[in-house]
Order: C-alpha cells, then sequence, then structure tokens
C-alpha cells in the first residue's frame, strides 16, 4: 500500500491502459450485480476513443472506475489493472492508489464532463470563482493569477464576452453555454485525459455540433486524449479515432472507426449501426417507410436493458 | 367510416399561445412568452404530420394546446370541421378520447403502484367503452396488438424497460380507439434499436388502423423516417412546412438548413470539418410586454412546401 507511485510499464505514447477490468456492485440483500466484465482498453496521447453502447452497458461505470468514482455508489473493483500517465510523466496503476490520492489527480491529470452541465456547477457561485477554484486546488495560484487564468479558459473554449461570463451564475447561461464552462473547468489545468460522459446527449443538435467541434478543436490545440461515452453511433462517427463497442459489461469489438462502420463484424455491433437514423436516407422514397432490423438479437434486444443489470 | 381524403382530420388555424410572466406585489405583467406565434397547419386521416425543433420552440406548447391543456389567446383548432376553442368540459372530453397522448417518459407516465393491465383498462372504463366484464379481454388483445406477452397483464411497471413501457403507453392509447395520437418525443429516451422498434410499430398500427400522428420531435433522422409531412419550427413559428420529400431535397429556410447541417451523419467519411466554433445560439421567445410580433408571410416553393419570409440583415 506504500507503493503509491509505483512506475508501471507503458508505452511512451500511451496515456491510459484498462487491462480486464471487473467492477461489481452489492445490492442491500446480497445479491452482486457485474457491471463491468473483464473490460480491456488503451488510449494514445491526442487520440479519442469512443465507448459506445446502450443504456445498461457497462460504459459509465468502466469510464468512472478509472477515476475511482464508483466506489462512493458502492462500487468495488473485484480486478484488472489501470495504468494512467499523469502531467508529470509518472505512470501510477489507479486501482492501487488509496481513495484519498485521487483528489489531486482528478481534475489535473483526469477530468470529466458530465452529461447534464446544470448538475456539475454549483448555482450559487459565479463560474469565475468555480473554474478559478479548481485552479487554486490543483495548481496552488493565489485567486487574481486564477482568475486570469480562468479567463483564459473561457476564451479557450469560445465563450462570447468571456469578461461579463466570469461574474454570471449558471442560471444566467443556456445549456451550450453552461457546457462550454464546465469544458473550461476540466481543461484548465490541462489533463492528459479527458472522460467526457455523453457531454452532448442533453443538447439540441446545432449546439450538439458545435459542442463536438469545440472538442475536437480542442484537442488539436493542446494534445488531449479523450474517452468519450455515448450511445449515438451519428456522434461517434463525428469524433471518434477507436471504437469499443460495449453490451452487458463486455466489450464486443474494438477497431479503428473506418473498420466499426465498414466491416462491423459483431452482430450487436451490426444491430447498433442499422438502428440509426441516417438523415437522406430517404431522399427518393415517396412514402415512410420503416426501419430495417436486423433479425440478430431479435428477441433478446429489448430485454437487453434489463439484463444489463441482471443480478448473478 | 371511410371519409373524403381532402377534409382534414385537424385543422389548426393562426393559433396564438402566450404566456404572461409576472412579477411584484401586484402581478404586474412584467414579460410575455411568445411560445406559438400564428402558427396554422392540417392533418389529414391516416397521415403522419411531424414537428421538428429544437428546445424552446413551442413544439410542447402546440401539443398541449390542442388539447387544450394550455389555453391558446387566439385561434382556432377544427377537429372533423367543427370548432373545438371554447366547448364545454363535456364536449371537450370526448374531443380529448379522439385526440390521444403519448408522452416522451415512459415511467412518469404510467403509475407505478398500479399493474398494467388497470392502466390500460382505466382509460377505457372511464370513457365506458367496453363493458367491465370485457375489459380484460380486450386488454389481453392490445397488449398482443404492441408485441407484448399478455400474461403480463397483472404486472407493475417497473418490471417492464423502457421500450416495453412505452409499448404500453401506446396500447393505452389505443384502447380508446383515438383518431388522432400525438406522440411528444414519444421515442427519445430510448436506446436506438429499441427506438427503431416503437417507430416501427408506430408505423404498422397506422398503416393498419388508419390512425393520424402528429409526431413531435427533436430528432431530424428519425422524422425523416416517419413522417408524410413536416412543419419545422423555430421561435414559436412554422419556418417552413410541406411534404417530407420536397423538404429535406430542397431546404428553404437558413434555419432548416443549419438544423439539417447539424444532425451527426453516421459515417466517419463525411465528417464535418472546419466548422464555426463560435457560440450561436436560438435566442429567448420572452419579450416585453408591449411586443408586437412581426408577421412575415409564407410564401410557397412548390406544390405541398411553404417557408416563412426571412428577414434580411
Amino acid at each position: 500500500m506504500t507503493k503509491i507511485f509505483q512506475k508501471t510499464d507503458m508505452d511512451t505514447n500511451r496515456i491510459v491502459t484498462v487491462e480486464n477490468l471487473q467492477v461489481s456492485f452489492k445490492l442491500n440483500d446480497n445479491v452482486i450485480v457485474e457491471a463491468v466484465k473483464g473490460v480491456s482498453f488503451h488510449i494514445d496521447q491526442g487520440e479519442t476513443l469512443a465507448l459506445v453502447g446502450e443504456s445498461g452497458s457497462g460504459k459509465s461505470v468502466t469510464a468512472m472506475t478509472i477515476m475511482r468514482l464508483t466506489e462512493y455508489d458502492g462500487a468495488s473493483i473485484d480486478g484488472g489493472v489501470i495504468k494512467l500517465r499523469l502531467n508529470s510523466g509518472e505512470t501510477v496503476d489507479v486501482t492501487e492508489l488509496p481513495l484519498i490520492k485521487m483528489n489531486s489527480i482528478r481534475g489535473a491529470d483526469i477530468s470529466v464532463v458530465f452529461q447534464d452541465p446544470m448538475s456539475s456547477l454549483n448555482p450559487v457561485f459565479t463560474i469565475g470563482f468555480q473554474i478559478a477554484e479548481v485552479i487554486i486546488n490543483h495548481q496552488g495560484k493565489t485567486a487574481k493569477e486564477a482568475e486570469k487564468i480562468a479567463l483564459n479558459a473561457l476564451k479557450l473554449v469560445r465563450v462570447p464576452d468571456a469578461e461579463r461570463r466570469l461574474k454570471q451564475y449558471p442560471h444566467q447561461l443556456s445549456g451550450g453555454m453552461r457546457q462550454r464552462v464546465v469544458i473550461a473547468m476540466a481543461l484548465c489545468c490541462r489533463p492528459l485525459l479527458l472522460i467526457a460522459d455523453e457531454p452532448t446527449t442533453a443538447l439540441d443538435v446545432t449546439i450538439q455540433a458545435q459542442i463536438l467541434g469545440l472538442i475536437r478543436a480542442l484537442q488539436d490545440e493542446i494534445n488531449m486524449s479523450v474517452l468519450f461515452i455515448t450511445h449515438d453511433m451519428g456522434v461517434v462517427a463525428e469524433i471518434a479515432d477507436r471504437v469499443c463497442v460495449m453490451q452487458n459489461g463486455k466489450i464486443v469489438e474494438t477497431g479503428s472507426i473506418f473498420d466499426i462502420f465498414e466491416k462491423p463484424n459483431h452482430p450487436y455491433t451490426k444491430a447498433l449501426i442499422s438502428a440509426v437514423p441516417r438523415l437522406g436516407s430517404m431522399k427518393d422514397k415517396d412514402q415512410p417507410e420503416k426501419f430495417p432490423i436486423l433479425e440478430v438479437d431479435e428477441v433478446n434486444l429489448e430485454k437487453s436493458a434489463q439484463e444489463g443489470s441482471t443480478v448473478s | 367510416m371511410k371519409k373524403n381524403i381532402t377534409q382534414p382530420l385537424l385543422e389548426v388555424k393562426n393559433l396564438i399561445t402566450r404566456f404572461d410572466m409576472r412579477a411584484g406585489l401586484f402581478g404586474k405583467i412584467n414579460a410575455r412568452v411568445h411560445a406559438i406565434e400564428n402558427v396554422s397547419f392540417n392533418i389529414y386521416p391516416g397521415e403522419t404530420l411531424a414537428l421538428v425543433g429544437e428546445s424552446g420552440c413551442g413544439k410542447s406548447t402546440i401539443a398541449r394546446s390542442i388539447l387544450q391543456l394550455d389555453k391558446p389567446i387566439s385561434g382556432s383548432i377544427k377537429f372533423e370541421g367543427s370548432e373545438t376553442l371554447g366547448l364545454s368540459l363535456q364536449d371537450l372530453k370526448s374531443f380529448r378520447r379522439n385526440v390521444q397522448m403519448v408522452f416522451q417518459d415512459p415511467f412518469s407516465s404510467l403509475n407505478p403502484r398500479m399493474t398494467i393491465g388497470k392502466a390500460i383498462a382505466d382509460p377505457m372504463a372511464v370513457n365506458k367503452i367496453l363493458p367491465r366484464s370485457a375489459l380484460r379481454q380486450r386488454v389481453y388483445e392490445l397488449l398482443e396488438r404492441v408485441d407484448l406477452e399478455p400474461e403480463h397483464i397483472d404486472r407493475f411497471p417497473h418490471a417492464f424497460s423502457g421500450g416495453q413501457r412505452q409499448r404500453i403507453c401506446i396500447a393505452r392509447v389505443l384502447g380508446l380507439d383515438p383518431k388522432l395520437i400525438i406522440a411528444d418525443e414519444a421515442v427519445a429516451s430510448l436506446d436506438v434499436t429499441i427506438q427503431a422498434r416503437v417507430i416501427n410499430l408506430l408505423m404498422d398500427l397506422q398503416s393498419e388502423l388508419g390512425i393520424s400522428i402528429l409526431f413531435i420531435s427533436h430528432d431530424v433522422a428519425v422524422v425523416e423516417r416517419i413522417a408524410h409531412r413536416v412543419a419545422v419550427m423555430y421561435l414559436g413559428e412554422i419556418v417552413e412546412i410541406g411534404d417530407r420529400k420536397s423538404i429535406f431535397k430542397d431546404p428553404q429556410h437558413s434555419y432548416t438548413k443549419k438544423l439539417f447541417g447539424s444532425v451527426p451523419v453516421p459515417d466517419p467519411r463525411l465528417r464535418k470539418k472546419n466548422q464555426d466554433l463560435l457560440a450561436d445560439e436560438i435566442p429567448s421567445a420572452m419579450r416585453a410586454p408591449d411586443y408586437i410580433p412581426i408577421e412575415l408571410p409564407l410564401i410557397q416553393v412548390s406544390d405541398n412546401h411553404f417557408v416563412r419570409q426571412e428577414v434580411s440583415d
């Protein structure tokens, strides 16, 4: 337990490696839910990996375990290794760190953007204060310096009229603007890895397009890696370099973005892709048409949402 | 039951719904939300009209105004040729029986303490559609119709997944034999594979029973599949309306183009590049109390395709 910053091997280009991760939740009446059943993947510097799956597939649990946040919800990590590169260049195994150590890693070396920006922001503080707080906590800056960095962070995420926005409260901003603020907050310490957990799901399409464009541009500008969690194959096509498809706590297929979309192997991946409505697919049709349903998991697909939380 | 096709089932004309915002000791009106401004459209028997637009554009307020859950300020809503605005509560009930709503969240629209059999039978009992003794048999048929197991009739909603619950809501609506179903984001909270199935079910029901559907959605790609005609809404107005093919092939209004252009395409080779990163957002529909909306005419593009004139600025 004392080997806190024990060096682990990892390619210099690699930011995170997850090997055979297993996470389970114990329910009150002694039933155990296996949420993640042996998941492995890695992310290189500057790369975007999309973790795709439907509700209950374990994608969020996987990502939150990298930040060691699931244990607060009663999860236990039953096995596996999560190697993470820190800003200092060192590599640690996240699963072996004491939880208290994670406080200095979260927000500095690894950051997260959640689906609902309103619940990520504190309604009673100005957004300038909230961004500065992160910088003061992690980088030990003075309040004045922190405010300057906060202003730059807002400019980085292209918030118009950033000086005025610093003094505003979350309720005065629109949903898209709030999500930009949350991204600014996540990036102000320049983490090597950003976890984006359905960051555009709650937004309208026009705003979603802006936020996806923003994440892509920022990635080029500061060379960060992104673990992008989504259920939307359309969004995956817009943002990812590589894709892991999850179903029932397992990764059923991994591949480059082009392989997944053009040569999907696993029947679940095929079903997922065929169910995505494609704009323009009905261009020359006079009458509406039903969705083609792949026969693969015909009976099981609808139940899979429930089976994702099967007790075992 | 055969009706003349040219007679619309629902005729909405110049509908206006506004909400007053009051403040202060005497509740003085200090602002007004112009939720629906002068909206007109028809729905014909057996067709699907889709209302698309982003949050806050007034699409749900239209649904609520049609059922008069929100009181419109002015305009006319004719159902099968007769005016429904200003009807007595009693007459409104029979109108609402014909126009049924399926909501977005199947978790909050089913009573957790009521078996699904009772949930489906209740509206039929209230409207005295069938004698009580025949209800259970009818519920079996309805469950079968929406591809659920009839044996599950005595289970509670928590035993079903989101997609199954939405099917239960559809079965409940079907019991009343409605002529128009208003589906307000009815598939928005479902996973894609399940969403596809629920939409296919709606389309099957439509072709079997000849029901009209007002399909309210923010998802343009879904709308392209299900709709016969499409109305695009922006800030409480319909900015473009027409048959599906014309709207998708030849969008005219700048907002329609922007909306369609923002939809993610599930093909990595068509990834959008170099787009404008600056925030560009829809303004609020809240106005000063003395605001008088500017009315711009709808211009006919083709037989069946109209677009709102744009202010050049």
